[in-house]
C-alpha cells in the first residue's frame, strides 16, 4: 500500500472543467482550476474540493463515492468514467479534462438530462413480471444456481449510463433504446421466474431496439460492472433471428414476434 | 406510455455529434474499418459470381483469373477480408454464450472453434485443388 505521503507536498493538478450555466450564457465554456494533488484522491474528490474551496457554483451529481450508485459518471479526458473510481494519480502530472457524459443533453455544468434513459427503462419493462401469480402462502419463486447464472451478469448494472456515452449509435440516434436498457430487458427475459418476454418483444425487436445496434462493442469496454451489454444485445439478435426462421419454417408453431419490423 | 414525467428544463445544451467522430477514438476507427471491409467481401462474392458465369468456358475463366485487374483486386482485398474474418471470429463469443451448468463455456474455445473450422475448410479446399490439378 502506498502511504499517502502527499498531504504535505505542494504538488497540484490542473483540472479543465466543462461549464454550462444556462442563465448566464447560451454557450458552454471550459474553466481551469488548480487543485492539490493527493495519491488517494479520485476525480470526484477534486471536484468536491473545487466546490468546497474554490467555486461553489460548480454543479455535478454524486452520492455513494464507492462505485455503487452510478450517479457520478462523467467524461474524464474523453473517456466515460465513474469519477469516484478514477484516481488522480493515473493522470498526474497531465491536466484532467472533465465533461458531462457524451451524447446526453446538458442541464448544467456536469449534469446531464437522463429523462430519456428513465423512459427507456420503463418502455422495456425492466422489472420482474412473474410467469404465474402465486399466493404468499405458496412460498417463494424457486430458482437454481444454474438459472441464476444465466442472467446474473446483466443484473449487475448500476444505471450509470457510461455505456450510452460510449455508443456512437446512441450518439447518432437518441431514440435508440441503448445498451443498458436492452441488457436489463435481457436480464428479465432470461430470468426463469419472469414470464413477460412477449410484452417486451415489441420494443426490443423494434428498429429503436436491438437492430439499431451496430456492434461497436464500446459499451462492454467502458462498463464498470462488467455487464457486457454488447453481448446481451447480440444474444437477443440471435434469439430474434431464430424466432423469425421458426415462424417462417413452422408457421403453425408458437407465433413469435418477427425479427424485423422495418 | 411511460409513467415517468420528464422534467425537461427550459434550457438545455445539446452537443452535436462531431462529423469526424470515428477518427476521435481508436476503437471507433477500428469499428469503421470493420464496416468498410464489407465492400471487399461483397467484391469477392461478385468475383466468384463472375467465375461461376464462365464455368463452361475454360479460356474465359482463366483469362478472368489472370487479368491484372483481378490480381490488383485480390492484393487489395486480402488484408481487408482477413481483418473482417478475424474481427468477426473474435466477437462470436458475445453472440454465442453457452452454459455448462453455472459455468460459461470459455469464450476462447468458442472463438477458437471458428479458427479450427477455417483451417479444416481451407485444407480440404487445397486438397481438392491438389487432386484436381493432379488428374488434369
Ligand atoms: S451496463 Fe454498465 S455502463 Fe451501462 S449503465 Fe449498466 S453498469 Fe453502467
Ligand atoms: S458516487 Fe456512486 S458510483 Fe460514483
Amino acid at each position: 500500500m502506498a502511504a499517502s505521503n502527499t498531504t504535505t507536498s505542494n504538488a497540484v493538478v490542473t483540472m479543465d472543467v466543462f461549464r454550462y450555466e444556462p442563465d448566464a450564457s447560451e454557450l458552454p465554456r471550459m474553466q481551469r482550476y488548480t487543485v492539490p494533488f493527493r495519491e488517494d484522491w479520485v476525480v470526484l474528490d477534486a471536484l468536491n474540493h473545487i466546490k468546497d474551496e474554490i467555486d461553489g457554483t460548480l454543479s455535478f451529481r454524486w452520492s455513494c463515492r464507492m462505485g455503487v450508485c452510478g450517479s457520478c459518471g462523467m467524461m474524464v479526458n474523453g473517456e466515460p468514467r465513474l469519477t469516484c473510481n478514477s484516481f488522480l494519480r493515473d493522470y498526474y502530472p497531465n491536466p484532467i479534462r472533465v465533461e458531462p457524459l457524451s451524447y446526453f443533453p446538458v442541464i448544467r455544468d456536469l449534469i446531464i438530462n437522463l429523462d430519456h434513459f428513465l423512459d427507456k427503462l420503463e418502455e422495456v419493462k425492466a422489472w420482474l413480471i412473474p410467469a404465474e401469480d402465486r399466493e404468499l402462502s405458496e412460498g417463494e419463486y424457486r430458482q437454481s444456481p444454474a438459472q441464476l447464472a444465466q442472467y446474473k451478469q446483466f443484473s449487475m448494472c448500476i444505471n450509470c449510463m457510461l455505456c450510452y456515452a460510449a455508443c456512437p449509435a446512441y450518439g447518432h440516434h437518441s431514440e435508440f433504446i441503448g445498451p443498458a436498457a436492452l441488457a436489463l430487458a435481457q436480464r428479465y427475459n432470461m430470468d426463469s421466474r419472469d414470464g413477460a418476454s412477449d410484452e417486451r418483444a415489441d420494443v426490443i425487436f423494434s428498429e429503436e431496439g436491438i437492430w439499431d445496434c451496430t456492434f461497436v462493442g464500446e459499451c462492454a469496454r467502458v462498463c464498470p460492472k462488467n455487464v457486457d451489454p454488447a453481448s446481451a444485445i447480440q444474444q437477443a439478435k440471435v434469439e430474434a433471428t431464430k424466432d423469425f426462421f421458426k415462424s417462417v419454417l413452422v408457421p403453425w408453431g408458437k407465433r413469435q414476434q418477427p425479427a424485423e419490423s422495418r | 406510455m411511460p409513467r415517468h414525467q420528464p422534467a425537461t428544463p427550459a434550457k438545455q445544451h445539446i452537443r452535436p455529434m462531431p462529423v469526424g467522430w470515428w477518427l476521435k477514438r481508436t476503437s471507433y476507427f477500428l469499428f469503421m474499418m470493420r464496416e468498410l471491409t464489407c465492400v471487399f467481401v461483397g467484391g469477392y462474392a461478385l468475383f466468384l459470381l463472375m467465375l461461376v458465369a464462365r464455368i463452361g468456358e475454360p479460356d474465359a475463366f482463366a483469362a478472368l483469373l489472370e487479368h491484372p485487374g483481378s490480381l490488383v483486386f485480390h492484393v487489395l482485398a486480402l488484408p481487408f477480408v482477413l481483418y473482417h474474418t478475424i474481427t468477426w471470429f473474435n466477437v462470436t463469443p458475445k453472440a454465442l454464450v453457452i452454459y455448462r451448468g453455472e459455468e460459461k463455456v470459455n469464450p476462447v474455445i468458442i472463438a477458437g472453434a471458428n479458427y479450427v473450422g477455417w483451417i479444416v475448410v481451407s485444407v480440404a479446399l487445397i486438397w481438392i485443388a491438389w487432386i484436381a490439378i493432379g488428374s488434369a
